[in-house]
């Protein structure tokens, strides 16, 4: 029996493959044979180079404005060919070429999965439920499989035996769509690692009142990203791409900080999948500790400054 | 301006939810109208009123106790319910429940044709998000997808889009399919006179052969994915907490400089 293919939808930022797209390579190594499929009209050949140490036999180039879900999913459908599996990254906007290209094909999807394996010929998926306090496994039945990853599942490593990378272009035809895109008005990055791969979130919540200096000083002294909870991001006290919950990103770091947050129902559904959960909170009975592997029932105004300053020495003494 | 909205029976949130058969538990107990359904029906109301004329379908696809999730529709304001409801259709993934929705909306466009449909943007109990994209492909309508704000002009209709890198702001013609976020609105109470009125109002019961949908392409047999285990996660074990007496940050500091996380 020859290894099924497996074609991995790459991401890009600036140019460059995203950590998240080299977990999906690693992950993709042991269902079958890479191939990466890029939809851009500019790539750089030594980012194709890098996907093949992580084990793309192929990289597909496909060219056209993709936008627009619909058109996105038609030109993978093309560049995929009869690939047993496609994998890619679970973003809302992936989700809807899952959908889309499942429509089209008649491939079984999972989204959100937390791994994927090959047994008997199909693809089954792990992932966790309601608000992560249910894991689940599934079987995609179907002879085709889509599998949307969520980052920080997986971890990336470079393939024993690196791939060939014989890039290639692949011209499609794509469809004429019903809508149209208006405007699009870019969002700065903020800065660091991005929210959803971040190996440590430090949240805040209603409990900073606004004041975002010491999660912020957390989260640097960590090397991780800024959360936050809805409430933060409705009051304006800091930017929605920062939320943290059901509705905002999904986050499964090695380590999440919640400071000053209560751990409503909708804002676990978006962490409790993370390693270690720590929460500092001035209220002992706050949803959040049940939740949690250390906690500290404090004003984050005091354990905050402390924590760091012992951390910053520690560092320092080593 | 003639809109459906699709509203969907699941757990409540707060209540202890879990998995019979692979399935999600669903009863009339803990069950409810799923929370980002609210904003769907929000959404539709405000567009009819705005309008001056109109009328709200809300539609919900599930067994005998989903009756429960259009009855809230008809609390907050919504005109007519129907509910889709039929053994065959138990265990159908997202794309035979689309296929369910999707005849069922083409059965009202029929009638008078519809404008919209409005649906949440995800289920709260399986997260998947899918349904709004697999519906709009299903019907072959305009897809406006995760809409933080909606507005209708004439055959058009625009939405703004917040994505992670961008904000897009997408047109498309009527008739389509637009999910909202639970930033395109403020969902209303239900008042008095509604939820009194919206206990005798009829439920419209549709099986698939009023839709003309064959079994065959719905339920378990045409699930492309099946759940072959679920269980619930255990406890965080070890789990300590402690008060901050004065060096709180401290123990908070040694914790993550001793688990190689600082
Ligand atoms: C449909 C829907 C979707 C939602 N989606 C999301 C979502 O995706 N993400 C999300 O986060 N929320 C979401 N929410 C909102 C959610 O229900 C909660 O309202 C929200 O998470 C609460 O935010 P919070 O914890 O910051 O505020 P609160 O619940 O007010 O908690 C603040 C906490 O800070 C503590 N505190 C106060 N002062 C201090 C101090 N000085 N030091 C330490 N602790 C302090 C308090 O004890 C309290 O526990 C959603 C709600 C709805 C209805
Ligand atoms: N069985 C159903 N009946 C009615 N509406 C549904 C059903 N399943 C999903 N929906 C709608 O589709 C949206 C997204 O659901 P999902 O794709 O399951 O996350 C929900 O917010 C509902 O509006």
């Amino acid at each position: 029996m020859t290894a099924a293919t497996v074609a991995v939808l790459v991401e890009l930022r600036d140019g460059a493959v995203t950590r998240p797209t080299y977990e999906a390579m690693t992950l993709a190594r042991s269902l079958g044979t890479p191939v990466a499929v890029v939809l851009a009209d500019d790539f750089d050949p030594a980012e194709g180079a890098r996907l093949g140490t992580y084990g793309a036999a192929e990289v597909r180039i496909v060219a056209g404005d993709v936008r627009l879900p619909s058109r996105a999913a038609a030109a993978l459908k093309q560049a995929v060919g009869d690939a047993a599996v496609v994998l890619m990254v679970s973003t809302f906007v992936n989700k809807e070429i899952a959908a889309r290209l499942a429509v089209a094909t008649g491939a079984g999807v999972v989204v959100d999965a937390a791994g994927a394996e090959m047994i008997d010929g199909r693809v089954e998926t792990t992932q966790t439920v309601f608000a992560a306090t249910w894991n689940v496994r599934t079987r995609i039945e179907s002879e085709r499989a889509i599998v949307a990853i969520r980052p920080n599942t997986t971890m990336a490593e470079p393939a024993e035996v690196p791939g060939v990378a014989a890039e290639s272009v692949v011209t499609v035809d794509l469809p004429a769509a019903r809508e149209s895109v208006v405007s699009v008005e870019p969002v700065p990055a903020p800065e660091g690692v991005p929210l959803a791969e971040a190996p440590v979130v430090v949240s805040g919540g209603r409990g900073t009142n606004g004041d975002y200096t010491l999660v912020r000083r957390m989260a640097e002294v960590l090397g991780g990203a800024v959360g936050a909870s809805r409430d933060a991001t409705d009051e304006g006290w800091i930017s929605h791409e920062h939320m943290v919950g059901q509705t905002g990103t999904t986050v499964t770091p090695a380590l999440y900080l919640a400071c000053g947050i209560s751990g409503a129902v909708h804002h676990r559904g978006g962490m409790q999948a993370s390693g270690t959960i720590v929460a500092v909170n001035i209220d002992p009975d706050a949803p959040i500790f049940e939740i949690s592997d250390f906690g500290v029932v404090g004003d984050l105004g005091d354990v905050l400054p402390q924590a760091i300053a012992r951390i910053e020495e520690r560092r320092r003494a080593r | 301006m003639r809109i459906l909205v699709t509203v969907k029976f699941v757990p409540d949130l707060q209540s202890q939810r879990s998995f019979t058969d692979g399935a999600v538990t669903r009863t009339g107990d803990d069950g409810t109208m799923n929370e980002l359904d609210e904003n769907a029906v929000e959404a539709a109301l405000q567009l009819k009123e705005a309008a001056g004329e109109g009328e709200v379908y809300a539609l919900t696809v599930g067994g005998a106790d989903a009756v429960a999730a259009v009855r809230k529709a008809l609390q907050l304001g919504a005109d007519h319910a129907l509910h889709v409801s039929d053994e065959a259709i138990a265990g159908s993934d997202v794309f035979g429940t689309a296929k369910v929705i999707a005849a069922a909306v083409r059965k009202v466009h029929e009638e008078a044709p519809l404008d919209l449909v409005i649906t949440g943007m995800a289920a709260l109990d399986g997260l998947t998000s899918m349904l709004p994209t697999a519906l709009a492909a299903e019907l072959d309508w305009s897809q406006l997808t995760l809409a933080s704000g909606l507005t209708v002009d004439g055959g058009t209709a625009t939405i703004v889009r917040h994505l992670p890198d961008a904000h897009e702001t997408v047109s498309a013609p009527l008739p389509a399919v637009v999910s909202v976020t639970d930033e395109a609105n403020t969902p209303r109470y239900p008042n008095f006179k509604l939820m009194m009125a919206a206990r005798t109002k009829p439920v419209t019961t549709w099986t698939l052969a009023d839709l003309g949908v064959s079994p065959a392409e719905v339920g378990t047999g045409a699930a492309r994915t099946r759940v072959v285990v679920a269980e619930e996660r255990p406890p965080r074990e070890n789990r300590q907490i402690v008060t901050d007496t004065g060096d709180g940050g401290n123990q908070l500091a040694d914790f993550l400089l001793e688990r190689g996380l600082a």
